[in-house]
C-alpha cells in the first residue's frame, strides 16, 4: 500500500469532514521516511487535502514527530524523578559514551540518536529506556554496551 | 490485578482465557439508565485523577431526542503523569476487561463510536490492545466501533479538552469550559471521557452489582484502587488495594520498604502534581478524605518514594522542568511561570539566590495558580509551594551556605531533563 492509500485508510476511520487523521498520517509518513522533511509534510498535506502549514503546525506540537533527520536507532532515556533516583543519569551517560554522541544529538555514523525523554510510564521498573519505540525496563549502566552492540548488529 | 507486580510482557489475557463478556451481557439486558444507576450505586469516581463520580458523568449526556447528534465515548489512555504507570499494565495484562468496559459504557451512554486515545510512546500496550480487539467477535461488538488513536508525545493531551482537540487533528491545547464535553465534546457532540482504569472497573461493578462494590473501601472512596509504586522502594510496581489502606503499609508492606538501608525522606502521594508528604505524614489512609485532610490527593495514584539522598530543591527543579517542557503555551501564566519557577529554583540550587528569590519563587506560584484554563501550571505552582512549606530549612540552607547542602551527593544530581538538552555540550568530535 502506498503512503497515499494508507493515509486514506486512516481517514476512513473518522468522520469525513474532520482532520482527525493528521496524526496517524504523520506517523505513517515518519515510519516510511524516518523524519518529516518539508517534502514529506507536503505529501501528507496533499493526501489529507489540507495545507502544508497546517500539517507543520501539528507536527511541531508533538515531541515524537521529527522535523530533522534522526539516527537509524532511537534511544530515549527517561530522566523523570522515579527513574532519576534509581540512576537514570548514569544510564544516559553510558549510552552517550557507547553511541559517541551527547543527549539530543545523532552519532556521526548516523546509527544512533540519543535523547532524554519525559516520564515514559514505567516508573516502578526504572530506569526505563525506549529503544526504537519499545521499552526496556530496569536498565543498568553495565548493560548498555551490550544493548548498543546488539543494535549495531541489527543495522 | 490483585497479585503483586507481574512484569507486563508475556502476561496478556486472551479472549478465550478471559471467559466471555458476561458482564456485558448482563449490562445489555438492562436499559442504559439502569446500567448508569448501577454505576451511581457503586460510588465509583474517576481514576484519571479528577475523581469525578463516573455514574453522574454518564448521566449528564443528553438523550438523542434532546440533542440529535451521535454520542461518543473517548477513553483517556494518555497516561503521562510522572509516577503513574497503572494504565500501561491494565491495557497490557487485561485488555479484554478493558474492551468489555468500553462496550458496557457505550451501552450506558447510548453510543456506537468509541475512541481510545493512547499515548504515542505506549507501542507495547497499543499492539496488545489492537490484537485483542481483533479477537472480539462481531456480534459481541454489537455494531460499536472502537478506534485506537495514538498520541505523539504531549503530556497536556491527558487533559480531557486538550485530548479532544488532539483527537480532532489539532494542536493539543485545552478548551475553555463550559461547554463541558458531556454536551459539546468530540466534534461538538455529546462525549463521555473516562480513564482506562475507570473503564476497566466497570465490568466487575456490573458483575457484582453497584451496591455490593460500594461495600469495599471507605466513605467517599469506594472499591479498590490500582496504585503505582516507584522511586526508592524495593518492590516497585502496580498493586490493587482496597481504598483506605494505610500508605505506610503500601510503602513498607507491598513496596518492601526503602532499599540499601536508607531512610525515608518524603513521598509524592498521587503523581507529580500532588502536594508532597514528609516521612512523618505517611501513616495515613490512602483515600480521598484522609489525604484531603493533609491538603493532598490520590491523583492518579502514582506513589513516588524518596529517600534521604533527595535534595528537595533539585526535586522542584526536575518537576518544574517537566511542567515547563509540557506547557502547551496557550495561557501566559503557565507558559511564562513554569519557566520562571525552574530558573529561580536553579538559582537556589547553584547557591546564587538571595532571600528575595525565595519570596519571588512563592510570588510566581501565586501568579500561576488558578489563572489558567487547565491545571498544568497550577500543578507546578502547588507542588513547589508545598516543597517550600514543608522543607523551608533546606531551601534556607541553600541560601545561607551559598551552595547545595548535599554537596553533589543528591540522588537527583545533574540529571538532564529534555527541556535542558539544547544547552548541553556540543557533539563529540569524530
Amino acid at each position: 500500500m502506498s503512503l497515499y492509500e494508507a493515509i486514506q485508510a486512516e481517514r476512513a476511520k473518522y468522520p469525513p469532514e474532520s482532520r482527525s487523521a493528521v496524526m496517524p498520517a504523520l506517523r505513517l509518513a515518519q515510519e516510511e521516511h524516518g523524519w518529516l522533511s518539508p517534502d514529506v509534510l507536503r505529501e501528507v498535506a496533499d493526501a489529507l487535502e489540507v495545507t502544508p502549514a497546517y500539517v507543520r503546525s501539528i507536527a511541531s506540537f508533538y515531541d515524537q514527530f521529527n522535523l530533522a533527520p534522526v539516527g537509524a536507532h532511537m534511544i530515549e532515556v527517561c530522566t523523570n524523578v522515579s527513574c532519576a533516583v534509581v540512576g537514570a543519569q548514569q544510564v544516559l551517560e553510558a549510552f552517550e559514551h557507547e553511541c559517541g554522541c551527547r543527549a539530543g544529538e545523532t552519532s556521526d555514523d548516523g546509527e544512533f540518536t540519543v535523547r532524554t525523554i519525559e516520564c515514559l510510564g514505567g516508573c516502578g521498573w526504572g530506569t526505563v529506556v525506549s529503544i526504537d519505540h519499545h521499552y526496556r525496563t530496569r536498565v543498568q549502566p553495565d548493560e548498555v554496551p551490550q544493548i548498543v552492540e546488539e543494535l549495531r548488529g541489527d543495522a | 490485578m490483585a497479585t503483586p507486580e507481574i512484569v507486563f510482557a508475556n502476561a496478556t489475557t486472551s479472549y478465550a482465557e478471559y471467559g466471555g463478556y458476561t458482564a456485558l451481557e448482563r449490562a445489555r439486558a438492562m436499559t442504559p439508565a439502569e446500567a448508569t444507576e448501577e454505576l451511581m450505586a457503586s460510588e465509583l469516581r474517576g481514576r484519571g485523577g479528577a475523581f469525578f463520580p463516573t455514574g453522574r458523568k454518564w448521566s449528564f449526556v443528553p438523550s438523542k431526542e434532546q440533542l440529535p447528534k451521535p454520542h461518543y465515548l473517548v477513553v483517556n489512555a494518555d497516561e503521562s503523569e510522572p509516577g503513574s504507570f497503572k494504565d500501561n499494565e491494565i491495557l497490557s495484562r487485561v485488555p479484554h476487561r478493558f474492551i468489555e468496559g468500553c462496550l458496557i459504557t457505550a451501552h450506558a451512554v447510548d453510543c456506537a463510536h468509541v475512541f481510545v486515545y493512547i499515548r504515542g510512546e505506549y507501542s507495547g500496550p497499543y499492539e496488545i490492545l489492537v490484537n485483542a480487539l481483533e479477537e472480539v467477535p462481531k456480534d459481541v461488538l454489537g455494531g460499536v466501533t472502537i478506534v485506537v488513536h495514538r498520541g505523539a508525545g504531549a503530556y497536556i493531551c491527558g487533559e480531557e479538552t486538550a485530548l479532544l482537540e488532539s483527537l480532532e487533528g489539532k494542536r493539543g491545547q485545552p478548551r475553555s469550559k463550559p461547554p463541558f464535553p458531556a454536551v459539546s465534546g468530540l466534534y461538538a457532540a455529546p462525549t463521555v471521557v473516562n480513564n482506562v482504569e475507570t473503564i476497566a472497573t466497570v465490568p466487575p461493578i456490573i458483575a457484582m452489582g453497584g451496591a455490593e462494590y460500594a461495600k469495599l473501601g471507605v466513605p467517599n472512596t469506594r472499591g479498590t484502587r490500582v496504585v503505582s509504586i516507584s522511586g526508592n522502594v524495593v518492590n516497585g510496581g502496580n498493586y490493587e488495594i482496597e481504598a483506605g489502606m494505610s500508605m505506610h503499609d503500601i510503602i513498607y508492606g507491598l513496596g518492601g520498604g526503602i532499599p540499601d538501608g536508607r531512610e525515608l525522606k518524603a513521598v509524592v502521594p498521587g503523581g507529580s502534581s500532588t502536594v508532597i508528604l514528609t516521612k512523618d505524614e505517611v501513616d495515613v489512609g490512602y483515600d480521598f478524605d484522609s489525604l484531603g485532610a493533609l491538603h493532598t490527593a490520590m491523583g492518579s495514584a502514582g506513589i513516588v518514594v524518596l529517600d534521604d539522598r533527595c535534595c528537595i530543591v533539585q526535586l522542584g527543579i526536575r518537576f518544574s522542568e517537566f511542567y515547563e517542557h509540557e506547557s502547551c503555551g496557550k495561557c501566559t501564566p503557565c507558559r511564562e511561570g513554569t519557566r520562571w519557577l525552574t530558573a529561580i529554583l536553579r538559582k537556589l540550587e547553584d547557591g546564587r539566590a538571595t532571600q528575595a528569590d525565595l519570596d519571588l519563587l512563592l510570588d510566581v506560584c501565586d501568579r500561576i495558580n488558578g489563572k489558567c484554563l487547565c491545571p498544568l501550571g497550577d500543578s507546578d505552582a502547588i507542588i513547589v509551594a508545598s516543597y517550600v512549606a514543608k522543607f523551608r530549612d533546606e531551601f534556607q540552607a541553600h541560601i545561607d551556605e551559598g551552595s547545595c547542602p548535599f554537596g553533589g551527593a543528591s540522588s537527583l544530581d545533574h540529571v538532564l531533563a529534555p527541556v535542558a538538552m539544547h544547552t548541553h555540550a556540543p557533539a563529540v568530535p569524530a
